[in-house]
């Protein structure tokens, strides 16, 4: 586990929800799978922290974002509580998506500025 | 949510956990992990599961709430538990937010409420100002003429009005005795233009107003109460003022009491005084309220009047009494001038006595934190996050001054009852109450000690150092220093408040004393006062007059026991009541414009022996002169020494009021009011038959109080409708002029005992804290052969250091409170060493007792018992 500062660090307020909601673009999954997707895809970059993931997950059911359902596993024979990606949660991920963006453009500019065109 | 849903939720949000923490557990143990370690390398992946849980539910809950009600149960718990150190702290914040919340109530109701008249802003209490061209510009009453003046040439002020306070003889009726009352003397208009109606029956008119209309009296509620039984039936009835009839022509409602307290009739003015007062420019006696118009300022209505008085002034230049000038102040502070200073003194005093109250409170929740560090340290250990500890602290500490402003609010009421009954003189003291906004003050109050003792204490126990913690609770060797320094400094600070509270208190007291040990020129002692007064209109003639007071005084003084009996209209310590202004025959006439006056009394020829006011030179009237042939008067020493500078006044001749009598004798100096500086004096003689209302003084060596039933009888036996008022002793007469100096010294002596209690307290806490925390360090000191005077010494010096601190910022910040309290004090400067010396010594003996129980104690240890302790 990394230090929780740095982990609060890495990630941006919020960014944490984008990430869980674009994860289950790819279909259902419960929360071990997410948070190991996020950290094999970042190639351990990001570290998941069960701390921040849970009480993320459940604030994204409360808001209607996503649904939750018991499912048995396909690859084991055990029921886990597998996480769908709602048609609000869809629209959410590219308001979030675009803001994001926008973020990331704008920080951009400052840190590597291009000359302007003439 | 349910509780039943939360409890489905909680159960989901445990299988939901459980089921990914096993699967980390299957993965691990696929990548051939052994089996026992697979299960901790989950656990330790995952983290605090507890924790994490907790969290995720949070989402869910109505989290801050329920939390709330968590620490509320749990400090309730807390504080059960240690019955003692609640109590203290209860009472400790009580004392300080009653305090606090009774002056404010007081300081609200009297200074901060607009007056309750009708848009109060604009009322203005005027004053003439500037007799001289270099006079420094005082405030003075303004004479009638001048308000005639200026009520009919000013173009600023909607209306001017007219009041005086008087005292006037109620006649006795349907078997009450006759009885002396504060009265006021409006102009017909004064009502309309503070804008308030009688609560029953009518205001004057401009016809009631004059000296040819009947008379008209209005009665205070009170009075109308006490005296007529609340009888509505009294309108239009006749009562006997001073012997005169006068019609009730309504009662007013209860709060009122303009020109001042305790007032309790208002008569016509214009009817009751002569015409040649109410027309003359320098016989100044009126307060004058003027209502602006609107759009005026205040400064722009006093450029209006004084233009007025200025034109006044040339045309009469032959008369040096006569102001240039006028000035203004708004109406609420003509009404609290006086108590503004020292309420506001007190309202400081008491602000330190709280901070005092919260650091106290502070420090004793940083000693309970000490001592349950090992139990917070492991509850931080198990996850217990740092802003749940702080939390449950503050409610700990919101619950402490919660309780204590209630039981403070209880105190302050009980305070406010007293205060309304002991000081009924207070001016406003009628809307002094407890209401809505001194409710919100008193909550405001308490968050803010709770917030301020919870904060410091929890900053001072939130340090990260879990495993040092629990590491020095296992053996506490060294004893944690950096706390113990948090509540030396803390200590320091109570201590340096309690310093200046102590040192206010000192310049009070010893202002207080100087003031009643200050020479009054007579007898202060075995001297019995009464006052009484015949009314003209019963006694128009001055044979009457004077014949009246001769029977009296050889009555009076033939009674057994009585040493000595004169009659005066104006003793020593009643005022400055009344001047007159003289020329003196024998010198050249003053330049234009310039005048002389004196203080002018009238006396019978043994009053200076029955005051004992020492005859210097020359003689007392002769008696065998009575009525018009009583043509001389005798000077105090002030009198002659600033009027006849290197020159014999005996033989001279003053010209007062068209009179011109030759002085006879010299007397001794004497003050007016306690306090104030001595002034010249003329005194005429009562056989004139002129004055008719004063003071009977009584002077024997055998018990005074015997005389006042005798001679009360002997008045009613001469004419049963005259009262007497004011039975007071000479000592009792001063003390009621030095009422306020007393009662504020009386005040913020009790302030700043409890602070120096509450401080003593305080360090008697931390030096028993320091001392049972190193217990084992002196126990092994003793046991390598240290001696015990050495353990005392190093005790001793330990507590007194945040001591001595306390008292060099505490003296530093008593110079700048000395100047806030400069105009309280009589003959003493801000910087009195008396005071700071045994102020400073008092504080120094004070927390040596407090530390030196513990360090003996400390010094005793028996080191076995010392070193068995862990």
């Amino acid at each position: 586990m990394v230090d929780p500062k740095q982990q609060r660090g890495g990630l941006l307020q919020g960014t944490l929800d984008m990430l869980i909601l674009r994860t289950l673009l790819y279909g259902p999954a419960h929360g071990h799978e997410i948070g190991k997707h996020i950290q094999r895809t970042t190639n351990d970059f990001l570290q998941m922290q069960h701390g921040s993931l849970y009480p993320a997950l459940h604030r994204l059911e409360k808001r209607g974002w996503v649904v939750s359902k018991w499912e048995m596993a396909s690859d084991r024979n055990r029921e886990f509580k597998y996480y769908r990606l709602t048609d609000k949660g869809r629209k959410q991920l590219v308001v979030e998506e675009s803001q994001w963006k926008q973020m990331a453009e704008a920080v951009a500019r400052i840190m590597w500025p291009v000359a302007e065109e003439n | 949510m349910a509780w039943w849903q939360t409890r489905k939720r909680d159960a989901e949000v445990e299988r939901e956990l459980q089921s990914d923490l096993e699967l980390e557990e299957e993965e691990q143990r696929e990548r051939g992990v052994s089996a026992d370690e697979a299960h901790y390398a989950a656990l330790r992946s995952f983290g605090n599961s507890t924790l994490i849980g907790e969290q995720t539910r949070a989402v869910w809950s109505w989290n801050w709430l329920e939390s709330l009600a968590r620490d509320l149960r749990f400090s309730l718990r807390t504080l059960r538990r240690t019955p003692g150190f609640t109590i203290i702290a209860v009472l400790v914040m009580a004392l300080g937010i009653g305090a606090n919340v009774a002056l404010f109530t007081v300081v609200r109701g009297v200074l901060l409420k607009p007056l309750p008249f009708e848009d109060p802003d604009r009322l203005v209490m005027l004053y003439e100002s500037g007799l001289h061209e270099n006079e420094p510009a005082g405030l003075n009453v303004a004479s009638g003429g001048m308000y005639a003046e200026w009520k009919k040439q000013n173009r600023s002020y909607s209306s001017l009005a007219l009041a005086q306070g008087i005292r006037v003889g109620l006649s006795g009726s349907g078997g009450q005795l006759p009885e002396k009352l504060n009265s006021a003397l409006f102009s017909w208009d004064m009502l309309r233009t503070l804008g308030v109606q009688p609560a029953l029956g009518r205001d004057f008119t401009e016809a009631d107003d004059n000296p040819a209309a009947s008379g008209t009296v209005l009665l205070s509620w009170g009075l109308w109460k006490r005296r007529f039984g609340g009888d509505p039936g009294i309108l239009n009835q006749t009562i006997f003022l001073d012997a005169q009839a006068y019609t009730v022509i309504g009662v007013m409602p209860a709060w009122f009491d303009f020109p001042g307290p305790s007032t309790q009739l208002w008569t016509p003015v214009y009817h009751d005084k002569p015409e040649a007062t109410m027309t003359s420019f320098s016989s100044h006696m009126f307060s004058v309220v003027g209502r602006l118009k609107p759009g005026v300022s205040a400064s722009q209505g006093v450029a209006d009047l004084s233009v007025i008085s200025q034109r006044i002034h040339n045309e009469h230049l032959n008369d040096p009494f006569i102001f240039r000038n006028t000035r203004s102040r708004p109406l609420l502070e003509h009404m609290v001038g006086e108590i503004k200073k020292p309420l506001y003194v007190l309202l400081d005093a008491t602000c330190c006595l709280l901070l005092i109250a919260c650091l106290n409170v502070a420090n004793l929740l940083v000693a309970r934190a000490a001592a349950r560090r090992k139990e917070l340290a492991i509850r931080t250990a198990l996850g217990g996050s740092w802003l749940r500890l702080i939390g449950e602290r503050l409610m700990e500490c919101l619950l402490l001054s919660a309780s204590g402003g209630a039981l403070g609010l209880s105190l302050a009421f009980a305070a406010l009852q007293w205060l309304t009954r002991t000081r009924p003189d207070m001016s406003r003291v009628e809307s002094i109450h407890i209401d809505g906004v001194v409710a919100a003050f008193t909550v405001g109050i308490v968050i803010i000690c709770a917030l301020f003792s919870g904060l410091i204490a929890a900053f001072s126990s939130s340090d990260n150092r879990i495993l040092a913690a629990l590491h020095e609770a296992s053996r506490s060797v060294g004893g944690n220093s950096a706390r113990a320094s948090v509540r030396k400094v803390l200590l320091a600070l109570e201590v340096g408040l309690t310093v200046i509270l102590l040192i206010g208190a000192g310049l009070l007291v010893k202002s207080y004393e100087r003031l009643r040990s200050a020479d009054m020129g007579c007898l202060t002692q075995d001297v019995l006062t009464m006052h009484l007064g015949i009314p003209d209109a019963r006694y128009p003639t001055a044979a009457q007059r004077a014949n009246f007071y001769n029977t009296l005084l050889d009555r009076v003084r033939a009674l057994p026991g009585v040493d000595a009996a004169g009659f005066a209209t104006v003793v020593p310590g009643q005022g400055y009541q009344m001047d007159w202004n003289f020329s003196i025959v024998e010198h050249p006439p003053l330049p234009q414009g310039t005048g002389q006056f004196a203080l002018s009394r009238w006396a019978d020829p043994k009053y200076f022996n029955a005051m004992g006011i020492p005859i210097l030179r020359g003689r007392t009237f002769d008696s065998g002169k009575r009525l018009d042939a009583a043509n001389e008067v005798v000077i105090s020493q002030s009198f002659a020494s600033q009027y006849f500078p290197g020159e014999d006044p005996l033989g001279r001749h003053l010209h007062a009021r068209g009179k011109t009598a030759v002085i006879v004798g010299i007397v001794g100096d004497t003050r007016y009011e306690i306090g104030e500086a001595v002034k010249p004096v003329q005194y005429y003689p009562l056989d004139a038959g002129v004055e008719s209302v004063g003071t009977l003084v009584i002077r024997s060596s055998r018990g005074l109080e015997q005389f006042a039933l005798p001679v009360q009888r002997i008045v009613s036996e001469m004419d049963p409708d005259l009262p007497v008022s004011d039975v007071l002793t000479m000592n009792q007469l001063l003390g009621q002029s030095t009422l306020d100096q007393s009662f504020n010294a009386a005040l913020l002596v009790a302030f700043a005992t409890l602070s120096l209690v509450l401080a003593a307290v305080g360090l008697f806490g931390v030096m028993s804290y320091i001392a049972a925390q190193r217990t084992t360090e002196i126990g092994i000191r003793i046991a390598l052969g240290a001696k015990r005077e050495q353990v005392m010494r190093r005790m001793l010096l330990d507590g007194m250091r945040p001591a001595v601190f306390g008292l060099v910022v505490g003296l530093a910040g008593s110079l700048e409170a000395g100047q806030l309290m400069r105009d309280l004090l009589y003959e003493i400067k801000p910087l009195d060493p008396a005071v700071y010396v045994v102020v400073a010594a008092t504080l120094l003996a004070v927390a040596g007792f407090a530390c030196i129980v513990p360090a003996w104690r400390a010094s005793h240890l028996d080191p076995m018992q010392a070193l068995r302790t862990e």
